[in-house]
């Protein structure tokens, strides 16, 4: 209990929504088109899960959202709420937790101090690990850590940065199912007032925490790439407990969806078939 | 209580060595000259202490310069490989060079060039250190894993900050195999240069009782130069551990 007040007020302090709206995002990868055209809109303070078939450029994408190194051609438009760029107010965090092996658990939490020259804010960085149940771990090695106490640490340090968008690539597919339940409860708690970029393989995972979903699937026309469809969300509360009934019958859906894409994307079938 | 039971090993197995030793000399009756007891060498170790002494201080030393200057040289190139794309076309092959010419064969030149004194033997060791340093320490650099490069991104790192506080650490388990290496091969790199041409240094003195048939005092000799390499390996091998508290071997010591 006392951990959930405490992560309340951490995720309320400093923290200024940010919202997101992309156009005309490209990228080519080995003379082919992985998608062209994209479109989309991160509103502030909300949660997004990207999902898609393996190789369909999910990863690409908030790669280039990110503005992480690309290899291919690739152009994006890209417009923040406030008008300023997003350079360096992003926090990453990926399917490896990233930890740097030869910091421990508080030296990894404060990398972005150290890589700036700027002052640590020591005691922030240890509610954060009493906040994802890591009390007491602070001088640990990372290599002496469980997955999934790993990936808490990893989470801690995307807290730390307070920045206001968060970009997630598939961040607990790494762990036993149990962990990444829990690992959910938190997230989802922790990240409230940010706004979120997930991508994920797993269709209950993406269900249970965002607000819209965002579906990458092969475009019918030739040498187009991908295309994007969005799909609400399910109603609050998030994380959306399991036992929801409308969570068994929106994953089938989805599930379906992503297996044959342009089966269950009616108005796709409607055209194919006129 | 580890390093008491390390101890116990070597002294065990160094009694092993030696018994087999002079067993060789009991069953072939082997003369002296082609192969001497352990005792004999003992009193060559013991009567000849100060000339050894002077001598062995001469050979560390190019030992030791050679190292400093090997592991100075080859980190240099690894950073310069690693950060200057244009200069890796012209640096690796000539690195692939330095490397491929025999040692051997260039002790006589150095030796040439350079001169009798401890100057040709110096660059020797620095010459056979610097490939293993500069190729490990290049390719853990090379190796930086990509997400932390990611994640170092959107943190906002400089060049510089990232080299230093993930690239180099990132590069250190690589680079700390190739300076094991090199601390190994250093001795053989300031005796070869002391066989082509010197007027003192362990080479030269073994070299020479060697030729007035001592060979009591030419194993006495050798003693002493293995001692020390194994003494510079460790030694390197403990700092390595330090300046890794973190890594694998660590951690297992640990546990």
């Amino acid at each position: 209990m006392r951990s959930l007040l405490l992560a309340r007020r951490l995720t309320s302090d400093n923290i200024v929504s940010l919202g997101l709206t992309l156009n005309n995002a490209r990228i080519d990868y080995a003379g082919h088109t992985l998608f062209r055209d994209l479109t989309a809109r991160l509103d502030a303070g909300s949660w997004t899960a990207l999902l898609g078939r393996s190789g369909c450029g999910k990863s690409s994408l908030l790669r280039l959202l990110a503005g992480l190194e690309m290899p291919d051609h690739h152009q994006l438009e890209l417009h923040t709420d406030d008008g300023r760029p997003l350079v360096g107010r992003i926090a990453w965090m990926a399917q490896q937790d990233l930890l740097l092996p030869w910091r421990r658990v508080l030296d990894n939490l404060c990398l972005g101090d150290d890589l700036h020259r700027r002052p640590r804010n020591v005691a922030r960085a240890r509610e954060l690990l009493s906040a994802v149940g890591l009390e007491g771990r602070e001088h640990s090695w990372p290599d002496a850590l469980s997955g999934g106490q790993r990936q808490r640490v990893a989470l801690a340090r995307t807290l730390y940065q307070e920045a206001p968008v968060v970009m997630m690539d598939e961040p607990f597919s790494a762990v036993d199912a149990i962990t990444r339940l829990e690992l959910h409860d938190l997230a989802s708690r922790l990240l409230d007032g940010r706004t979120v970029l997930m991508v994920t393989h797993d269709p209950l995972e993406a269900l249970r925490l965002a607000d819209q979903l965002l579906v990458l699937r092969p475009d019918a026309r030739e040498g187009y790439g991908a295309v994007l469809d969005r799909l609400p969300g399910l109603s609050p509360p998030r994380p959306v407990p399991l036992d929801t009934p409308a969570l068994q019958q929106a994953q089938a859906e989805l599930i379906a969806r992503l297996r044959d894409p342009n089966e269950a994307f009616i108005p796709a079938a409607a055209e194919v078939n006129a | 209580m580890k390093r008491l039971h390390a101890l116990r090993h070597l002294l065990i197995s160094t009694c092993v060595l030696l018994g087999l030793w002079q067993l060789v000399i009991v069953i072939t009756e082997v003369p002296p000259y082609i192969l001497p007891a352990p005792r004999a060498v003992a009193e060559a170790l013991i009567h000849q202490a100060p000339s050894l002494a002077h001598h062995a201080g001469i050979t560390f030393t190019e030992i030791l310069a050679g190292l400093v200057l090997g592991i100075l040289l080859g980190l240099g190139t690894a950073l310069a490989l690693a950060f200057i794309p244009r200069l890796r076309r012209t640096l690796l092959p000539m690195l692939l060079i330095s490397q491929v010419i025999p040692l051997f064969a260039i002790a006589p030149l150095l030796v040439l060039w350079l001169g009798y004194d401890m100057l040709s033997k110096v660059v020797m060791a620095t010459l056979i250190i610097y490939f293993p340093v500069a190729s490990t320490g290049y390719d853990g650099l090379r190796q930086t894993r990509q997400g932390w490069l990611d994640l170092a991104q959107t943190l906002g790192a400089s060049p510089w900050r990232l080299l230093i506080h993930i690239q180099l650490p990132a590069a250190l388990p690589s680079l700390a195999s190739g300076m094991r290496m090199a601390a190994t091969a250093a001795p053989i790199g300031a005796i070869i240069g002391e066989w082509a041409g010197a007027s003192q240094g362990l080479g030269y003195l073994m070299l020479n009782a060697n030729a007035r048939m001592e060979i009591d005092l030419m194993f006495a000799a050798l003693l002493v130069l293995v001692a020390f390499s194994l003494l510079l390996y460790f030694s390197i091998d403990a700092l390595l551990r330090k300046l890794m508290p973190w890594h694998r071997d660590s951690l297992t010591r640990l546990n």
